[in-house]
């Protein structure tokens, strides 16, 4: 086994951050979830303290983060948790001792703390590290030796969190980009849960060197998703019926080189059905794309706006900033251009070859009137996936698409997804699950001329 | 099956079956079989007889006939259609698994992804694609046959440039060392995952991610509690996937009498329906319906995921 070559990821999936890196910033394990753009000016606030991303610059994925009290100010600090996991895990012998205890002897009176927020900010002021207030909570505490080890590790976590944040450093996947929109902006990305959205690229068989076809009125997520299968190979094409493109800002979060950028393109609708003159094309190309730049960034600053005032539920906050919000002088180079229109020369391939693919996530448009017109431009025997958050719509694309003998293999499935908490003697699923990811009709386009 | 291979292999409106190509013989959504085309051979199923001689210089996606009329389509071979007519050795892991699986280990072209058991190959094809083309699977299964098996297909499927299959026990050997720190993801379907843990440890980069695959909850409980001190994220999962069946029907419409008398006796009605029959068929329109089939798996598996903790 040894003779095959251990490729790198060096180039399109790197370990370490750079300037100018595109990072999910993971506060208090999920509880905030917050992406950013790193660079030397980028700041990112955190309880009422607003701290530089410097520090993160060149650290590698993964790393852990705790705000200390420098001169200056708050600051971010990289450190190493301990090996020995949350000690609830293995205390599990202690159990036994443990079920004596209950809570019969708990009265919800306020009196049980004893330190009081003067006292604390007092600490604060002295420079006490959040760990030390904790401590400081748990000894005031009255109840806390009363309580069973599961709730005293309960109340430990819940002080550190508020006391002491912690900050993980993560990449930014179709995984986590789509877990944190689902969870704060369900509606940007069309309700489309991360089970769903991996069941569309499997079922459309995205692969190195496809060209997939979609329709994505979802943000940009699923043009994301396919790119980063794509790896630079192929290309994704974001079609649209009308004059203007659906917004891609989802797809500048996930860090594409400039390599995955150039395969990202777009193309109305009309201009995929029509064979005109390549000049008329190429002389409308670069006025085009300054337009688009303008557009979505446009687009970028309203829905901003916005989604500062949707942010509800107490600390599963999950701002999910688009870049623009921090520094400025990032603009300028930083992310790759993507979503530009198709050259031409791919358009005469695709004519006479078509698409290998094809997915379909515009909850807008009539599915079947839209699957009709656009089925030609696929291959035949290529497979293609198509969401939607009714059923409907899509009962009737598959009873037209088998009538009228365009494909096989029709389904319609809908995902159903359950996390469970997994602990010793405390196994159950979790309390709280998304209940619907939506609907997928898949099936194989077939020759329709024998 | 996969475009990197060859890229004359590539889906597309001038690509035509060739002798040796492997096709998908497509009967109906439940009945599919892959077939090896062979310029002298035949195909024999219910349909009659059919020439494979007559496929060749069609495209993909073909309805093809029988010496008796009867028909089937030719389709492109894909890693789910793979799944759907590969001969089971062991039991084998579904599309709904599969892609929740490659999603969660964050497997994008170019990764290292080392796996065990190998099986039947079906999770180790959806890999491949999700490596290629510059990535690489390497799977272990212990049993010399079942190993022997998986390479025969995979050189059939034509991924076996992504794919190395190799003989070991991963329980109990743990993964080559060759492989220590060059894995951006392991996969483990074992018994005994936790058995095979500290291996994976050793395996992974930094940060990168195991998933385990157990059908009994004692299994995760096992392999979460020894998943612990060394990894973070520890989260488990399971995955279903509920299908439809849709029909278009007719449906007579309920007309109230005038009188508004609910007491509408079936024999009335009928009478009603049989005198007016212009109406009748102004009132019963053709509606497409959907319902779950009743036909469903009730589980597979528990997906547990971790990450290695970033400790340097």
């Amino acid at each position: 086994m040894s003779e095959n070559k251990l490729h790198g990821d060096a180039v399109e999936n790197p370990r370490l951050t750079w300037d100018g890196c595109s990072v999910l910033l993971d506060i208090n394990d999920g509880d905030r979830l917050v992406f950013s753009r790193l660079s030397a000016g980028a700041k990112l606030k955190i309880g009422n303290k607003n701290c530089s991303l410097q520090p993160l610059i060149g650290c590698p994925f993964g790393s852990f983060f705790r705000v200390e009290n420098g001169a200056q100010g708050p600051y971010l600090s990289r450190y190493t948790p301990s090996n020995e996991g949350n000690s609830i895990q293995e205390q599990g012998d202690c159990q036994s001792k443990d079920e004596l205890r209950d809570n019969r002897a708990l009265v919800d009176n306020n009196k049980a703390q004893s330190l009081t927020g003067d006292a604390i900010n007092e600490m604060r002021r002295q420079g006490a590290s959040g760990d030390e207030i904790v401590e400081a909570l748990i000894a005031n505490s009255a109840t806390f030796e009363k309580k069973t080890l599961f709730s005293q590790e309960k109340y430990r976590l819940k002080k550190q969190k508020k006391y002491a944040p912690i900050v993980l450093l993560r990449r930014p996947f179709t995984r986590s980009i789509c877990e944190a929109y689902l969870k704060k902006y369900p509606v940007r990305i069309g309700f489309l849960r991360m089970d769903t959205l991996c069941l569309l690229l499997s079922m459309a068989n995205v692969s190195a060197n496809s060209d997939v076809l979609v329709v994505d009125m979802v943000g940009g997520l699923l043009t994301g998703a396919v790119a980063e299968r794509l790896g630079g190979t192929g290309y994704v094409c974001n079609t649209y019926p009308g004059g203007s493109p659906y917004p891609m800002d989802i797809a500048r979060i996930f860090n594409f080189g400039e390599e995955i950028c150039k395969r990202i393109v777009r193309s109305p609708l009309a201009d995929l059905f029509s064979v005109q003159t390549e000049k008329s094309k190429v002389s409308s190309h670069n006025g085009d794309s300054c337009s688009m730049e303008i557009e979505s960034n446009e687009q970028i600053s309203s829905t901003a706006g916005t989604e500062e005032v949707s942010l509800a539920s107490e600390n599963m906050m999950s701002d999910l900033i688009p870049e623009t919000t921090y520094s400025v002088e990032r603009k300028s180079s930083k992310s790759a251009k993507l979503g530009e229109k198709a050259p031409h020369e791919i358009f005469s391939l695709w004519k006479e070859n078509g698409f290998t693919s094809l997915i379909i996530a515009a909850p807008e448009l009539d599915t079947w009137s839209l699957v009709k017109k656009i089925l030609p431009l696929l291959s035949n025997s290529a497979p293609f996936a198509i969401y939607h958050q009714y059923l409907q719509p899509l009962a009737t694309c598959m009873n037209n698409l088998q009538v009228g003998k365009m494909a096989v293999g029709l389904q319609i499935s809908e995902p159903w997804l359950r996390e469970y908490q997994v602990l010793p003697s405390r196994t159950h699923p979790c309390m709280q699950m998304n209940g619907f990811g939506g609907y997928i009709l898949s099936g194989t386009k077939i020759c329709t001329n024998n | 099956m996969l475009p990197v291979e060859s890229a004359k292999k590539k889906l597309s409106f001038t690509r035509c079956i060739q002798d040796g190509d492997l096709v998908i013989v497509y009967e109906r959504y439940d009945n599919m079989k892959a077939v090896k085309v062979c310029e002298g051979s035949v195909l024999e199923n219910r349909f009659g007889v059919f020439k494979h001689s007559d496929w060749i210089g069609k495209q993909f996606g073909s309805k093809v006939f029988s010496s008796k009329g009867g028909f089937v389509y030719l389709l492109a071979p894909t890693p789910e259609l793979w799944t759907l007519v590969l001969s089971h050795r062991t039991q084998i892991l579904y599309i709904a698994d599969i892609s929740f699986v490659i999603m969660f280990l964050e497997i994008v072209p170019g990764c290292v992804v080392l796996e065990s058991g190998t099986g039947s190959g079906s999770l180790t094809t959806s890999l491949a694609r999700a490596v290629a083309p510059e990535g690489h699977v390497y799977t272990f299964d212990f049993h010399e046959q079942r190993a022997a098996s998986a390479r025969e297909d995979f050189e059939k499927t034509g991924i076996s440039n992504t794919v190395t299959v190799g003989v070991r026990d991963i329980q109990g050997e743990g993964f080559p060392d060759e492989f220590s720190g060059r894995a951006d993801s392991v996969f483990l379907d074992l018994p005994q995952p936790w058995l095979a843990i500290p291996s994976v440890e050793k395996m992974l980069k930094q940060d990168g991610i195991v998933c385990s695959f157990s059908p009994c909850i004692e299994q995760v409980q096992r392999a979460s509690e020894t998943l612990r001190s060394k990894f973070t994220d520890i989260r488990t999962f399971e995955i279903l996937l509920r299908t439809y069946e849709v029909r278009e029907g007719k449906m007579d419409s309920f007309q109230v009498e005038e009188s508004g008398s609910v007491g509408s006796l079936p024999c009335k009605r009928r009478q009603r329906l049989s005198e007016g029959s212009n109406e009748q068929e102004t009132t019963s329109a053709s509606v497409v319906m959907a319902r779950p089939c009743s036909e469903a798996k009730g589980h597979t598996g528990y997906l547990t995921f971790a990450r290695l903790k970033c400790l340097s």
